[in-house]
C-alpha cells in the first residue's frame, strides 16, 4: 500500500476560546487515500479540531498554536486568499446537520455549482453538466430537475447526499466529515456511509471521519484516533484497536457499545464513571479521575503518546501494568 | 404577474368587510366631533344667518339622519362616487387624485431611501459588530428612532436650507419658474430631497437595526460555514448567503411599516408645505370637510392592503420555502 505520503499533518495543534483551551496539542497525520476515524465523547474537541483545519472556527475560537500542514503549507498561518484556494478544492468539509448546512434560499444546483466555479474556469454549461453528473453520482434520481429545487424539497438523507456532491465537486484529496450521519435515521445512516466509502475508493480520497458510531469505524476506517478532553488518548490501526485497545478510555468506549451495533452514546458511557468535565483542573492524565486503574503516577503530568507497536500509540502511564493485569485475569482457570 | 393581479383582487374583496368597518367607525367619529363644515364656513365668513346655514346644511344633506347619511355615502362609494367636497366645491375623488401623485412620490422615495440606506447601514453595523463603527451607528440610529419626524424635518430645514442654503425649505417645485424637461425634473428632485430624508429617517433607523440583528443571526448559521468551506470569496458569502437571507425578515417588517409611512407623510408634508394628501388632510380637518377625510381614510386603507399584498409577493420571491 502506498500510504506513506501524508495529505494532512496536524502538529501539536492547540485550539481554544479565550480562557479555555479545548484542543490541547494534537498530532495526527492522514495519508493519501487513508480513512481515519476520530472518536470521543461530546465536547472533547472533535469538531473544533475539524473546523480548525480549514480555519472555519466559530466566533471567539482561535488556533493558539501548532501547525496544519497541507501540501507543504501551514494552513494555520496561510494568507486568507491562499487558503481559499484549498477550501473546497484540496480539502472539503461535510457538516453534521444537513437541515441547516445548506442555504435555504438558493437552489441546490447553484450551491454545488458555486464550489466548482470558485476553483475552475468552465463554461456555464459545463458547470451545469458537472452538477448533474455529481448529483447522479451521489444517487439522486432525476438530477436535472432536482438541481433546480431548494433544500426544503429534500429529506435529511437526500440533503446529506447533496452536501456530499458539493464536497466532492472538485475531487478533493481530503474529505473531512463531522458526524455526517448523526442526524439521520439508522437505515439512511448506512446508505450514506456506503456512499462515502464508495466515493473514497473511486476518487482515491482520504477522509477524516468524526463519529460516535464504532460500528461504522470497525467496518470502514483504516485507523482510529480516540480523543479525550482535547488530547489523543490512543491511535491505532483498526484490527488491534477492536481486539485489544490499550487505553482504559478506549476500553470503556468499546465496553459501553458492544451490546448492539457498536454505537456508543454519552449516556451509555456512564459505565465509565463521571464525565469529561471531571478532568477540569486535572494536572496529570485527564482521564485519571474516572479511570479504574488510576495510580499516583497518573496525577503528575499528562501522559505522552507512546508507541505500543509500530503505528499504534497510546497515552497511558500504566498501560503495561494494565495489560499484565488483564492478561493475567484472562488466564485464571475457572 | 397575472397571478399577482388575481391575488390583489381577491385580497381586496376579502378586505371589503374591514374597509366597511373602517368607514363606519370614521363616519361615527367624524360626526361625534362638535361642529360641521357649515360652522367652519360661517366662522370664516364672519357672519351668517341661521336661515342661510340651515339652507346650506339642507343642500349638503347634513340635516339628514346619520343612518341615512351613511347609507348615501356607502352606496355612493360602490359606484366610485365619494361625495362632494364642501371646501373645494369639487368631487372628492378629483380633489384626492390631484394630490395623490405628490404624496406617492414622497412616500416612494422615502421608502426606497429608508430601505436602501437602512440595509446598507445595518449591514455595516453587523460587519463591525461590537467595534466602534457599530457603536457609533447604533447611537446614531437610536437618535433617529426616537426623534419625532416633525422635529427632524425642522432641524433639516434649519441646517440644509436656512444655514447652508443647499435645498429649498418647502414646496414641490420652484414657483413661477415654468421649467421644462431636465430642468423641471431636477427642480422637482431638488425639492424632494429634504422631505424624503425627514420622512425616511425614522424608518431608516428601524431597518438598519433590523438588518443588523438579522445579519448577525444569519452569519451564525451552518450554511455560512458551508459556503466558506467551498472557498468562495467572503464578499460573495456576505451578500449571496448572508444578506440574501437577512432580507427576508427586513422586508416583512418594512411591509408592516408602510401604513406608518403614510401617517408620517401627513406630518412631513405639513412641515415642508408639500402639496399632497397630508396637507389636504390638515386643511380638510380645519374645514370639517368630512367627505374628503373619509375619502382619504378609505384610500389609505386600500393602499395599505395593496402594498401588503405586494410585500407578501416580494417575500415569496425572496423565500422559496413559502412558495411551495
Ligand atoms: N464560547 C465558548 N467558550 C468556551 N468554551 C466553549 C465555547 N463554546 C464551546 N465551548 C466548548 O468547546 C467544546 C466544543 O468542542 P467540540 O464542538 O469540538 O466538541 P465535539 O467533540 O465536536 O462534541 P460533539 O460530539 O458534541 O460534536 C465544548 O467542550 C464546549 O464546552
Ligand atoms: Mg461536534
Amino acid at each position: 500500500m502506498a500510504k506513506k505520503v501524508p495529505v494532512l499533518e496536524l502538529l501539536n495543534l492547540r485550539v481554544g476560546f479565550p480562557g479555555a483551551e479545548i484542543v490541547k496539542g494534537i498530532n495526527l497525520e492522514i495519508h493519501e487515500g487513508e480513512k481515519v476515524a476520530l472518536v470521543g465523547e461530546s465536547g472533547c474537541g472533535k469538531s473544533l479540531t475539524a473546523f480548525s483545519i480549514l480555519r472555519l472556527l466559530p466566533n471567539g475560537a482561535a488556533i493558539n498554536g501548532g501547525q496544519v500542514i497541507y501540501d507543504g503549507l501551514d494552513l494555520a498561518t496561510l494568507p486568507a486568499w491562499q487558503l481559499r484556494r484549498i477550501r473546497g478544492k484540496g480539502i472539503a468539509l461535510i457538516l453534521q446537520e444537513p437541515m441547516t448546512s445548506l442555504n435555504p434560499v438558493l437552489p441546490i444546483g447553484l450551491q454545488i455549482a458555486e464550489n466548482i466555479r470558485a476553483h475552475e474556469t468552465m463554461s456555464r454549461k459545463a458547470v451545469n453538466e458537472r452538477v448533474i453528473e455529481l448529483l447522479d453520482l451521489v444517487g439522486i434520481a432525476n438530477p436535472r430537475e432536482r438541481a433546480r429545487m431548494y433544500p426544503h424539497n429534500f429529506s435529511g438523507g437526500m440533503r446529506q447526499r447533496v452536501m456530499i456532491a458539493m464536497a466532492i465537486a472538485c475531487n478533493p484529496r481530503l474529505l473531512i466529515a463531522d458526524e455526517p450521519t448523526t442526524a439521520l435515521d439508522v437505515t439512511i445512516q448506512a446508505q450514506v456511509m456506503d456512499l462515502l466509502e464508495d466515493l473514497c475508493s473511486k476518487l482515491n480520497m482520504a477522509m477524516l471521519l468524526i463519529t460516535h458510531d464504532l460500528g461504522a469505524v470497525a467496518q470502514w476506517a483504516d485507523r482510529v484516533a480516540v480523543m479525550y478532553a482535547g488530547r489523543i488518548a490512543e491511535m491505532a490501526p483498526i484490527r488491534p484497536f477492536f481486539t485489544g485497545p490499550r487505553h482504559p478510555y478506549s476500553q470503556g468506549l468499546l465496553n459501553s457499545s458492544v451490546e448492539d451495533d457498536w454505537h456508543y452514546t454519552d449516556t451509555r458511557l456512564t459505565e465509565i464513571k463521571g464525565t469529561v468535565a471531571s478532568s477540569a483542573g486535572e494536572k496529570g492524565c485527564a482521564f485519571a479521575p474516572r479511570c479504574p486503574f488510576a495510580a499516583a503516577e497518573c496525577r503528575g503530568a499528562p501522559p505522552p503518546l507512546e508507541e505500543v507497536r509500530k503505528g499504534w500509540l497510546a497515552a497511558c502511564y500504566r498501560r503495561e501494568a494494565i495489560q499484565a493485569l488483564q492478561e493475567g485475569a484472562a488466564h485464571v482457570p475457572a | 404577474m397575472r397571478a399577482i393581479g388575481k391575488v390583489i383582487l381577491r385580497t381586496l374583496l376579502q378586505a371589503i368587510p374591514t374597509m366597511l368597518g373602517i368607514v363606519l367607525i370614521s363616519f361615527i367619529l367624524l360626526h361625534l366631533m362638535p361642529g360641521d363644515a357649515v360652522d367652519a364656513i360661517a366662522g370664516m365668513s364672519g357672519s351668517a344667518s341661521q336661515e342661510t346655514m340651515h339652507a346650506m346644511r339642507e343642500a349638503y344633506g347634513l340635516n339628514d339622519n346619520i343612518v341615512v347619511q351613511f347609507w348615501n355615502y356607502i352606496t355612493g362609494v360602490f359606484s366610485l362616487n365619494f361625495g362632494q367636497s364642501i371646501n373645494y366645491s369639487a368631487p372628492v375623488l378629483d380633489v384626492i387624485m390631484e394630490r395623490l401623485p405628490a404624496t406617492l412620490i414622497l412616500m416612494l422615495s422615502a421608502f426606497v431611501l429608508a430601505l436602501m440606506t437602512g440595509i446598507l447601514v445595518g449591514w455595516g453595523m453587523a460587519v463591525f459588530a461590537g467595534k466602534w463603527p457599530d457603536r457609533l451607528l447604533t447611537s446614531g440610529s437610536l437618535l433617529f428612532y426616537s426623534a419625532p419626524n416633525f422635529w427632524v424635518g425642522l432641524m433639516i430645514i434649519v441646517v440644509f436650507s436656512a444655514k447652508l442654503r443647499w435645498f429649498p425649505s418647502g414646496g414641490a417645485e420652484s414657483i413661477g419658474a415654468s421649467l421644462e424637461g431636465w430642468a423641471w425634473f431636477l427642480d422637482r428632485l431638488h425639492h424632494l430631497v429634504l422631505p424624503s430624508v425627514a420622512l425616511a429617517a425614522f424608518f431608516m433607523a428601524i431597518y438598519a437595526r433590523l438588518t443588523r440583528a438579522a445579519m448577525l443571526e444569519v452569519l451564525r448559521q451552518d450554511y455560512i460555514r458551508t459556503a466558506a468551506a467551498k472557498g468562495i470569496h467572503p464578499v460573495v458569502i456576505q451578500f449571496r448567503h448572508g444578506l440574501r437571507n437577512a432580507l427576508i425578515p427586513v422586508t416583512t417588517v418594512a411591509g408592516l411599516h408602510l401604513g406608518n409611512l403614510l401617517g408620517g407623510a401627513v406630518v412631513v408634508e405639513t412641515v415642508f408645505n408639500w402639496p399632497g394628501l397630508g396637507r389636504l388632510t390638515m386643511s380638510a380637518l380645519a374645514a370639517r370637510d368630512n367627505q374628503v377625510l373619509l375619502g382619504i381614510l378609505l384610500l389609505s386603507s386600500v393602499a395599505v392592503i395593496v402594498t401588503n399584498v405586494v410585500i407578501d409577493w416580494l417575500i415569496t420571491l425572496l423565500d422559496p420555502r413559502i412558495r411551495a
